[in-house]
């Protein structure tokens, strides 16, 4: 994608808005200038503790379960006996809408981070494991038997074979959980917090009904979520670059 | 060298593709295994290699039974089994990588194995020193095919095992490529064992050529072919005799 188009992307967004907030002409929608002028006012006054806060939630969540599914995921995928056994355990807890553990986990981790950081573990986990495990197991068998043809046992094959092809299966489920994960990290944050942009959100626009510092939080949060799909395509031209050559 | 004797070898569900086979190699020797789709060419090429096994007799390899790819074998899969996020000269220091990887412990890697630092020597001598940085999809089918001999000579192998090897090239580059790669056997003594089932590069490639037919294969044909290889031999009537020849007994062995 090119930069030019995600600029028109950006100013063609920003006119919507503007155009949606004279036509309802209310304060439950300013306009975007109104928006940005409290936004730089706000970080100087507690959103960038804030901001702080969720990324370090965020980033410890996509971290932790990437780092346990995307070994989980290339061990399931490269043994076809394994997969066999986790298969169906996956099939039945993937689709189970683990936000409703919420209470549940925090009556169980207590209302500190853990508990949010685990919740979108959990949710994580399972995106990137059946993402890294479809591409493991469906890796050409020819390329197998090459590398075995070379000397290559179990280990080399992974370190050779499952882990380069299936790097960019790691980065689209990251990349995918990206929205997700701040959507559950917004849900997590509501209660037993005085930190982060979840509350931060809920305060200003439930309690205190001031909307631009509302809105200041939502701009908060879509940067947060735009920094790591940004940093996600940054790693994949880094880490992936056979992907982009024609 | 190679000894198959008495193999008996099928995929579950389906009648055996081999059976009490019996077939012998010597060193220096090139063969072409010929055959219709479907009789069990790439499956004796795998058996050697020690990617599959039989279910009786055996397969050995200087008085060895093959039980796992042995590290003196090299083989080159049709689509050349390169991998599309290595650049050609990390795909060319491959199996070096791999060695190193575990060490010379004669099982990955030869006992006596010490990494050498001859990768340049082979990217230069295929010709790939401009296309060195360069990720498969960036590269002719010529280009792919080099890159996979040259990952496999730079471990110096005594037996290289090819299938069907030049099927997807155009005509000038698969001749330079077959001249290419039955030189570089000579100079270095490396037995070659060839699968195609074109008649013409059974006939250009092997100085032996195993015929193989409708499974099971139990007594296959061989056909000695000494001028291989030769300058000007597929000109020759010699050359037109034996693929009529092979042309014929296919015909007769599949309609069997």
């Amino acid at each position: 994608m090119k930069r030019r188009d995600v600029l028109l992307a950006a100013a063609a967004i920003l006119a919507t808005w503007q155009v949606a907030a004279m036509i309802v002409s209310m304060p439950i929608l300013p306009t975007p200038l109104t928006v940005f002028v409290v936004f730089f006012k706000e970080l100087q006054n507690g959103l960038l503790i804030h901001f702080a806060v969720s990324l370090w939630r965020v980033t410890a969540g996509m971290l932790l379960s990437a780092l346990a599914a995307a070994p989980a995921g290339l061990v399931i995928g490269g043994s076809k006996r394994l997969n066999r056994i986790f298969a169906p355990v996956i099939y039945l807890l993937y689709p189970i809408p683990k936000v409703v553990f919420v209470p549940v986990i925090i009556l169980f981790l207590g209302i500190g981070d853990t508990s949010k950081i685990v919740i979108m573990f959990l949710i994580l986990f399972f995106q990137i494991v059946v993402l890294v495990r479809d591409q493991a197991s469906g890796i050409a068998p020819q390329l197998i038997q090459s590398l075995q043809s070379l000397g290559a046992g179990r280990r080399a094959l992974f370190r050779f074979i499952y882990l380069p092809a299936s790097l960019p299966a790691i980065l689209t489920a990251l990349r995918q959980s990206i929205g997700t994960a701040v959507a559950v990290l917004y849900i997590t944050e509501l209660s037993a917090t005085k930190y982060g942009l979840g509350y931060y959100i809920y305060y200003r626009g439930s309690t205190l009904l001031d909307y631009p510092s509302m809105y200041a939080g939502v701009i908060a949060m879509s940067l947060l979520g735009l920094g790591m799909y940004f940093s996600v395509d940054w790693l994949e031209r880094k880490w992936c670059g056979w992907k982009f050559v024609s | 060298m190679i000894n198959i004797q008495s193999l008996t070898f099928g995929y579950a569900d389906h009648p055996p593709l081999f059976q009490n086979f019996n077939w012998k190699i010597t060193r220096g020797e090139t063969w072409a295994i010929l055959g219709p789709s479907g009789c069990g060419k790439t499956t004796l090429l795998y058996l050697l290699a020690g990617l599959k096994f039989p279910a009786s007799g055996s397969a050995q390899i200087d008085g060895e039974h093959i039980t796992r790819p042995r590290p003196q074998s090299g083989l080159i899969l049709q689509d050349y089994g390169l991998l599309p996020w290595s650049t050609v000269r990390e795909n060319v220091a491959l199996g070096l990588n791999v060695r190193k990887f575990y060490g010379a412990d004669g099982k990955h890697a030869p006992d006596d194995f010490i990494p050498k630092n001859n990768i340049e020597n082979w990217i230069q001598r295929l010709g790939l020193g401009e296309a060195a940085d360069k990720f498969p999809a960036q590269l002719s089918g010529g280009q792919r095919q080099r890159t996979a001999i040259a990952r496999t000579l730079v471990l110096e192998p005594d037996l290289l095992l090819m299938d069907e090897p030049f099927s997807s090239l155009d005509a000038i580059t698969r001749d330079d490529l077959q001249r290419l790669t039955l030189s570089l056997c000579e100079e270095k003594n490396i037995i070659l064992v060839i699968v195609t089932h074109a008649i013409e590069e059974a006939a250009a490639l092997g100085k032996k050529i195993l015929l193989l037919g409708t499974p099971p294969n139990q007594n296959p044909r061989i056909f000695e072919n000494p001028n291989a290889g030769r300058d000007g031999y597929q000109n020759t009537s010699d050359f037109q005799d034996l693929c009529r020849e092979l042309r014929n007994e296919m015909q007769t062995r599949s309609a069997q």
